[in-house]
């Protein structure tokens, strides 16, 4: 399956990930032959096959509702880039 | 030409856990910021999510209190976008394997009518952050409070089912009242445990071709939706008169400065590449579960309002106004049980207890006069110790937190004259006291004697310092005129 240049730049805007012109082909090609691969696999016979979308037959694991954590903000803050009165300081986001 | 509106509502729910759905850490209100904000909420690299057993539970309740299927087996997704009070870059919710499936609610209409609203699904997912635009902050920043990261919701999304602001209202207040009888969130709508977003479109009286939709977000106030509402269906009707077209949008409105703004095309916004969380196993819900949940569901709002109805003989707009809240009713039902007058406790919940409530801003579970206290008022006008005017004295007495209705009644002299010895000789006093208004009596017609019979009531609920029990008094002035006649 052929994947578009531009789906490619799609994706990279919607990722917050940036393409150089030099690389982008290399990454159109690489993409193009994973979807390849999938294009193959849907060969296969799958009719008496049930589907699923985890590889083990279990289910996920349920908490009890109570409190263990405790307030550890001054060692996360203490990792972050900015912050001001308690809050992480971001550049300005405007809606 | 005539336009008709087509109102769909997603309703996020906060989920009253007392952690969040992935991580235990507290999800209480209030707190300084990001000190509930633990290395799951974070998404430090490493952290793993657990799923919150309480949180699956809360969502089943909802489930089966709108008789709707249950998720036997569901899955959690990735909603992949970014924004600064989303750490992780995606939102874990549901898509595909929702834990609650089609349903329905019914809600009553202004003209006693009754429409069913149909829920197309209800899903597990987690709030973001809150972000800080205002205050003193460094210039050209915002800051970001993740307290709210993780916090447990569900996502209830109706059909485009509504035609009008008064549907809408009704559905989303029939929603609180479900979730706040059943006890999984807490309906604190100034503190964002319940918030509204509205898809509204609108179409030519009719046709049944849908029109295109616009999404109004985050609508914290039944008021605010009713003013969103009532602007977005202007806006579109206006712009297609106008030969525009309504574009698929996202909009704010702002209930503060009544201002409504697109926010950002739909199109580009709603590329959230969902695929399934591969750090989370899927949701499996057993029948014993759902069985021992369904034994366990509080009361739902319409049976409760049946039950008044047939319990304590009241009218059905009282019994619905009474049920739709969880508190309300607890509270009304111990002013009931304890003054043993259901009518008379009814119209004091109702009126005055309900009015002072809304003046001082206060839940009825921070009622200064409690339920008891009330009961004790009630106890007191039934058995005429207190006139109706003398019960709102006494009310007003023991929200100042004076003390009980019969400490009240003692230090303010405010017991009824009921001793008919001692009303009859006020009685006598007054007419010997006003020999010409008794004269004009017997004079007039028997027409103009019924208004002049007030002249005489007057005088005596003055002499009497307004204490004279007045049906009494009635009795005794009439048999002492019809003598003189």
């Amino acid at each position: 399956m052929i994947i578009e240049r531009h789906e490619i730049e799609k994706l990279a805007t919607l990722s917050r990930i940036s393409i150089d012109e030099k690389t982008i082909t290399d990454v159109t090609e690489r993409l193009s032959s994973v979807l390849d691969l999938v294009d193959q696999l849907q060969t296969a016979n799958t009719d008496s096959v049930q589907g699923i979308s985890r590889p083990f037959q279990v289910s996920q694991r349920l908490r009890a509702d109570d409190i263990t954590e405790s307030n550890h903000r001054d060692e996360f803050q203490a990792i972050a880039p900015a912050t001001d009165n308690g809050l992480f300081i971001v550049p300005k986001m405007i809606d | 030409m005539n336009w008709e509106t087509v109102i769909g509502l997603e309703v996020h729910v906060q989920l009253a856990t007392k952690t969040k759905i992935f991580s235990a850490a507290s999800t209480s209100f209030g707190a300084e910021p990001n000190t509930q904000a633990c290395a799951i909420d974070l998404a430090m690299p490493g952290t793993l999510p657990v799923l919150n057993e309480q949180a699956v539970h809360y969502a089943i309740m909802f489930g089966l209190a709108i008789d709707a299927e249950i998720g036997k087996v569901s899955v959690f997704e990735r909603k992949n976008y970014f924004y600064p009070d989303l750490p992780k870059g995606y939102q874990t919710t549901q898509l595909e394997k929702p834990i609650v499936g089609r349903g329905e609610v019914a809600i009553q209409l202004g003209d006693g009518s009754t429409k069913s609203i149909r829920i197309h699904h209800a899903h597990l997912e987690e709030d973001a952050g809150k972000s800080v635009h205002e205050g003193n902050l460094p210039y050209g920043s915002s800051g970001v409070d993740l307290n709210r990261a993780g916090t447990p919701l569900i996502e209830i999304v109706s059909e485009p089912d509504m035609r009008s602001i008064e549907e809408a209202v009704a559905f989303a207040k029939k929603l609180h009242s479900i979730v706040t009888s059943i006890g999984i969130c807490d309906g604190e709508m100034s503190q964002g445990s319940m918030r509204f977003d509205v898809n509204v479109s609108v179409r030519p009286m009719g046709t049944t071709e849908l029109g295109t939709r616009t999404e109004t977000k985050n609508l914290n106030s039944y008021k605010f939706m009713e003013e969103a509402i009532e602007k977005e269906v202007e806006r579109q009707i206006d712009l297609i008169e106008d030969g525009g077209t309504v574009r698929q949008e996202t909009r704010l409105y702002n209930g503060d400065t009544k201002v409504a703004k697109a926010m950002r095309s739909k199109e580009e916004a709603n590329d959230y590449r969902y695929f399934p969380c591969p750090d989370l196993l899927p949701v499996i819900v057993s029948d014993e579960t759902i069985e021992k949940l369904r034994r366990a569901l509080p009361e739902l709002p319409d049976a409760r309002q049946t039950r008044f109805m047939e319990q304590y003989i009241l009218s059905n707009y009282d019994a619905g106004v009474l049920s739709s809240d969880a508190s309300t009713a607890h509270f009304f039902e111990i002013v009931a049980a304890n003054s043993g007058n259901p009518k008379i406790a009814a119209n004091w919940t109702m009126g005055e207890l309900s009015a002072a409530l809304n003046n001082a801003g206060l839940n009825i579970t921070d009622s200064p006069v409690s339920a008891e206290l009330l009961a004790g008022m009630i106890v007191r006008i039934a058995d005429n110790s207190i006139s109706g005017k003398m019960a709102k004295q006494v009310f007003e007495a023991m929200w100042q937190g004076e003390g009980n209705a019969d400490e009240i009644i003692e230090a303010k002299g405010l017991q009824q004259v009921s001793d008919s010895g001692a009303l009859a000789k006020i009685v006598a006093d007054v007419l010997e006291a006003n020999p010409a208004m008794v004269e004009d009596f017997i004079a007039s017609d028997e027409n103009k004697r019924k208004k002049k019979l007030g002249g005489f009531m007057g005088q005596i609920m003055k002499a009497s310092k307004g204490q004279a029990n007045p049906q009494q008094v009635n009795q005794i002035l009439s048999q002492k005129l019809n003598e003189l006649l």
